[in-house]
């Protein structure tokens, strides 16, 4: 996307050189003001005393922090697996030849489009024991997940199958291939590769969204943050724990959108897959 | 239906505050959104940096830490503000990082012809932009826009888990009386499916009418 940025502004001349510096130096004063004051303010309210980060020497407690991220994994790496084959059966039945299946499928998808995680979480945590089924915390957080982002996958799936050109279903039912195999054999390769940046890209909303176990107590990153940063013995240092989770979740969502990237990048370059436009990001 | 009848004036006055995050929020990402897109296709370098280095920094960073960070850090560092406002603030920086990409997303939809006869007419960037390319983006970019906010207004629901008397917790009131929390839930997520249902609706039907145009 680099053509807009050349196209809407002529060569600067001397003038124009001056002012954009001008409007640079002032840009660069202002995130400077910014994080100054953000850096003051901590320094004045004695968060980036020695003390308040004594906790990062115990042991237990890097354990426990550790322990966070492993939970945290653990919630997106199941959710993640499931959604992707629940997203699959979706887009399966989405472009199913029976009008029945077709209708199903999308009200389910609509549905689960529609109801935020959070609300999904808390129906199954706290909604479900007054009906007699108690699901643990982890059940409840993979459970929500998959099903959101299974329904936001199925949509990728069902744009990527129908982005394959008509010649190439047409050419396998004429070699005598059955609805199964058109789909396995030549629909579903050349979908999946063309989707693989989007289905990526999701997978990020997914890790993102794993945040929201903190919300029904699942003992993830932002967790045990919490649970530290109430410890009176080590100074309430909630900030200080904060500011570590947050470097770690947002270097996990970065590695993971860098690889999205690069996939895109690298389908781009060649030419046997025609990448389909990502879905629009829409903040999930 | 005796769970929502009984407490049909919460479940409606929460309700009106998640309305009253989303579209509090919703304006002010829209504003601070179309300011960063400016500033990411703008001449100045540093002020290209800055765009873009808030984007990828926000929209990498999950919801609940921002939230996390405003509710229970802020007032810590600074001063006391009430939540929703506080809430207001945080989904608002969030959000703004998506609608960014997504106006700057619609600039380039824009052919470069029309903004090569703007700057030959005389125009510098502001004008260039305000006046030729933006009016002319608007067509591409309000269906993906408009899920945007639908995101925005489901993510409002994590403010609830930081005590905004937001719909997301209703089933806390309806749990204090002995009431069933599932039926609370479900109540929810109906209100939930009804708000977003009709708006993905009109989303399809801009994206079906408007994407012919070019």
């Amino acid at each position: 996307m680099s053509a807009p940025t050349t196209v809407l502004f002529d060569v600067p001349g001397p003038r124009a050189r001056a002012r954009n510096t001008a409007a640079g130096v002032v840009t660069l004063a202002v995130v400077v003001a910014l994080v100054g004051v953000l850096v003051w303010r901590l320094a004045a309210t004695g968060q980036l005393d020695a003390r308040m980060w004594e906790w990062i020497l115990y042991e237990r407690i890097q354990l426990d922090v550790l322990d966070g991220l492993v939970m945290t994994l653990q919630a997106f790496a199941s959710a993640a697996v499931l959604a992707v084959v629940f997203g699959a059966v979706l887009a399966l039945g989405r472009v199913s030849d029976h009008p029945w299946l077709r209708r199903t499928s999308s009200g389910v998808l609509e549905a689960f489009r529609a109801i935020p995680v959070v609300v999904l979480m808390f129906l199954l945590y706290y909604g479900m024991p007054s009906v007699g089924v108690t699901v643990s915390t982890y059940v409840a957080i993979v459970l929500a997940l998959t099903v959101y982002n299974g329904a936001v996958l199925g949509e990728i799936f069902r744009a990527g199958i129908l982005a394959v050109p008509r010649g190439q279903s047409e050419a396998a039912y004429a070699l005598g291939l059955r609805k199964s195999g058109v789909m396995r054999f030549v629909l579903l390769p050349q979908a999946v590769r063309s989707m693989l940046p989007s289905i990526v890209s999701q997978l990020v909303v997914l890790l993102k969204d794993s945040a929201l176990g903190f919300l029904i107590t699942y003992p993830e990153l932002l967790f045990q943050a919490q649970r530290l940063g109430s410890n009176a013995e080590l100074g309430y240092p909630l900030i200080p724990v904060a500011i570590v989770v947050a470097v770690v979740y947002i270097t996990l969502c970065l590695l993971l959108s860098a690889l999205a990237t690069w996939l895109e990048r690298r389908s781009r370059r060649n030419p046997a897959v025609r990448t389909v436009a990502p879905r629009p990001e829409d903040g999930e | 239906m005796s769970v929502l009848l009984d407490n049909l004036d919460d479940f409606l006055s929460r309700f009106g505050v998640t309305l009253g995050l989303f579209v509090l929020s919703g304006v002010a990402s829209m504003i601070l959104g179309t300011l960063l897109a400016a500033m990411r296709v703008s001449p100045v370098p540093a002020m290209r940096t800055v765009g873009t280095g808030y984007v990828t920094l926000l929209r990498n960073t999950p919801l609940t830490l921002v939230l996390f960070f405003f509710a229970l850090g802020f007032t810590k560092l600074f001063f006391y503000l009430p939540f929703f406002l506080l809430a207001v603030v945080g989904l608002s920086l969030y959000t703004a990082a998506f609608v960014c990409e997504t106006v700057r997303g619609g600039i380039s939809t824009v052919p470069a012809g029309q903004s090569e006869a703007a700057r030959a007419l005389g125009l510098g960037f502001t004008q260039t932009l305000s006046l030729i390319v933006l009016p002319q983006a608007i067509r591409s970019v309000v269906p993906p826009l408009t899920s945007v906010q639908i995101a925005l207004l489901k993510n409002t629901t994590v403010a609830a888990g930081f005590s905004v008397v937001e719909a997301g917790g209703f089933y806390r009131v309806v749990n204090e009386q002995g009431g069933s929390t599932l039926v609370a839930l479900l109540w929810v997520a109906l209100g939930f499916v009804i708000l977003v249902v009709p708006l993905t609706a009109v989303q399809r039907r801009l994206e079906k009418r408007w994407s012919v145009a070019r």
